[in-house]
């Protein structure tokens, strides 16, 4: 649909400068938001976060850090079912899953040498196959629609009930104890080797830094992602499966990759929360936990990667105000969120507010 | 001796089968009939199960209070549907988050109002011996009634006039308005039906268990699994699909025990969905056809 306008700037593309050039990967028909006062508006946001640890308390600072922690997960929902139209309920599974493997990894091997970050990766990897092997069985056997969501639901509900019954001393891989229902704690934080002594990173500013980072590389790498052929890709399978099919992609394989990229980024929040808070615990793969990433999305808006970064950002800090109130009551307000969402505003909050603002900037050059 | 082991391994098996059916009737009715996939399917078991727990601790007779249970349950599916289902048909998947949001809301009301526990009510019916193992009587009043709800549901649908109408509704929605039927009222007595069976498995699995409010989580894998096995078509492949995961529930559970049963049936419905996409229905009206 956009072969002219990519052609288009194809040819134009010499005589742009390399910023323009470098954004112009970062802007396509399948993200919101483009042009310089959108990227300044996004540059800002970023200085303000970067800024933000100099006028905030550590505890404070540890924990923005930790609502940036679950923005991987929301984001590789965001594009399964935002983008690959196929709904997952079960990232919980592949979150916890990176977890424990975190966890088990670190506590035998420990946390010399900068291997945490080895580990985290290693997890990361784990939970990207195990995603892949599920998306496999899936998508190769032409399930859709509702069944995807029943069968990653299922998959993360039994995860939960297996590692929650671990509690037996008999349940060790190596010296990590699994620990059934309490959980694994003790797990080392992130350590980076560092010239002159290491930087052990402990909820607080060297650890927002690092997550900042990490959020901003996702998110502009996504948005390179997703406004490639391959997100386009994925759009057209969400829109009509068969039309795309028609065209002669193999819209299983696509269903697949972009199943395990979500599973991977999900599993990317599952090592860095316990890298984060020390600890793992099988509840963090029961119904309710696998209920709040769909919060996120859909209030956010799912079908745009931005509106989920944000939504998802605000709503966990609506829901830990909330919180502060009762978690029993914050879990009613957030399900009763969903159910107004859904009935109102499917596309979600935060897209309708970013078209709003877009309508009011367009009228007021006009 | 070899009589003690047979009937050890039919009550197991029968134990598993009847949890199955009873467990998946309501999903199975409200996705078969209307394509909807109800998440809030465990809180309607919860709610039928509180209601007869309560009733029956009231004084009622546990048969009738059973029944009141069903009732409430399927009122209050009723209700959900005119309020919040109705306006999601056109989008099955949203369907599913919005009962996904009211399974949040019951389950956490539910403990805010009622507390963690509530009082349940013992087993009745005592128990049998065999040999030297003793078995639940209430257990194989179960698998009977696990029977009795699949004839009587298939009596139902195809033998009555509610029936019909029914499935006229599903299969040909405007066809079905054209010749005089009220359609809105079909899906809402439906969605009733479904949510009043979810209730009536609460209301018979609740002698048996702890009542939290978090107990329908018990039922979902079992009663997603069997759906997504039965496949689209859930009269056709419901009950086969019950009876295969039930033989295989049961046999790991007395091998390994209760949570390598549950794992298995995960196993087996990944499995079956990559050999038969269209589910036990599916391949069963393939062959016939």
């Amino acid at each position: 649909m956009n072969v002219t306008d990519t052609g288009a700037r194809a040819a134009e593309a010499p005589r742009r400068s390399f910023l323009r050039r470098s954004i112009a990967h970062l802007e396509g028909p399948q993200t919101m938001g483009s042009g310089g006062a959108f990227w300044v508006v996004i540059g800002l946001a970023v200085l303000a976060a970067a800024l933000y640890p100099a006028f905030a308390d550590a505890w404070t600072v540890g924990n923005a850090a930790y609502f940036m922690v679950w923005t991987f997960m929301a984001m590789g929902l965001s594009l399964i079912w935002g983008y690959a139209g196929a709904l997952s309920f079960g990232q919980t599974a592949f979150f916890g899953l990176a977890g424990y493997a975190y966890g088990v990894l670190t506590i035998n091997i420990g946390s010399a040498y900068g291997f945490t970050i080895i580990a985290l990766l290693l997890s990361v990897g784990l939970a990207g196959i195990f995603a892949l092997v599920i998306g496999y069985f899936m998508f190769y056997g032409r399930i859709s629609g509702v069944f995807v969501g029943i069968v990653t639901l299922s998959v993360t509900l039994v995860f939960e009930t297996f590692m929650a019954q671990t509690a037996g001393p008999q349940w060790r891989i190596g010296s990590a104890r699994l620990n059934g229902f309490n959980g694994m704690s003790g797990m080392p934080p992130l350590t980076i080797p560092w010239p002159g002594g290491e930087l052990v990173l402990y909820p607080g500013p060297s650890l927002y830094y690092v997550l900042l980072a990490l959020v901003v590389i996702c998110y502009l790498g996504l948005r390179i992602l997703l406004n490639s052929g391959f997100g386009n890709v994925l759009v057209a399978i969400r829109e009509n499966p068969h039309r795309a099919e028609m065209l002669g992609y193999d819209i299983r394989l696509y269903q697949m990759l972009a199943f395990g990229l979500g599973g991977a980024l999900a599993g990317l929040s599952g090592a860095l929360y316990t890298a984060w808070g020390q600890y793992i615990t099988p509840s963090s793969m029961g119904l309710t936990s696998a209920a709040l990433p769909i919060i996120w999305v859909a209030v956010g808006g799912r079908r745009d990667i931005t509106a989920t970064l944000f939504g998802t950002l605000l709503v966990l800090t609506v829901f830990q105000t909330l919180t502060i109130y009762g978690s029993q009551y914050a879990l009613v307000a957030m399900g009763a969120l969903l159910l107004v969402t859904v009935l109102v505003a499917p596309q979600g909050l935060v897209v309708l507010a970013m078209k709003g603002i877009g309508k009011l900037v367009g009228r007021g050059r006009s | 001796m070899l009589f003690e082991t047979v009937f050890a391994t039919i009550y197991q098996f029968g134990d598993a089968f009847a949890f199955l059916v009873i467990a998946c009737a309501g999903l199975a009715v409200i996705f078969g009939m209307m394509g909807v996939i109800n998440l809030a399917h465990g809180e309607f078991i919860m709610c039928g199960a509180y209601v007869t727990a309560a009733s029956a601790r009231a004084g009622l007779p546990l048969p009738l209070a059973i029944l009141c249970g069903a009732l409430v349950a399927g009122l209050v599916g009723m209700v959900v549907e005119r309020l919040v289902v109705r306006h999601l048909y056109h989008r099955p998947l949203d369907s599913i988050i919005a009962t996904w949001g009211l399974s949040l809301i019951a389950t956490q009301g539910v403990l805010i109002v009622l507390g963690s526990t509530m009082a349940g009510i013992g087993t009745p019916l005592g128990a049998i011996e065999i040999g030297d193992r003793s078995y639940s009587l209430y257990r194989l009043v179960l698998m009977g009634t696990s029977i009795a709800l699949l004839v009587g549901l298939y009596i139902l649908f195809y033998r009555t006039r509610f029936g019909v109408i029914a499935r006229a509704t599903i299969q040909k929605p405007q066809m079905a308005r054209a010749l005089g039927v009220d359609t809105g009222r079909m899906y809402g007595l439906t969605f009733g039906l479904g949510a009043a069976l979810a209730g009536l498995a609460g209301g018979l699995y609740a002698p048996t268990m702890t009542m939290v409010p978090t107990m329908g989580v018990t039922f979902m894998v079992e009663s997603f699994v069997t759906v997504v096995v039965g496949g689209p078509d859930i009269f056709v492949g419901a009950a086969p699909a019950a009876a295969i995961l039930a033989a295989i529930r049961a046999a790991l559970t007395a091998w390994y025990g209760q949570l390598f049963g549950q794992i298995g049936l995960l196993i087996a419905v990944i499995v079956v969905i990559r050999i038969l996409p269209g589910g036990l229905s599916g391949w069963i009206k393939g062959r016939t056809r």
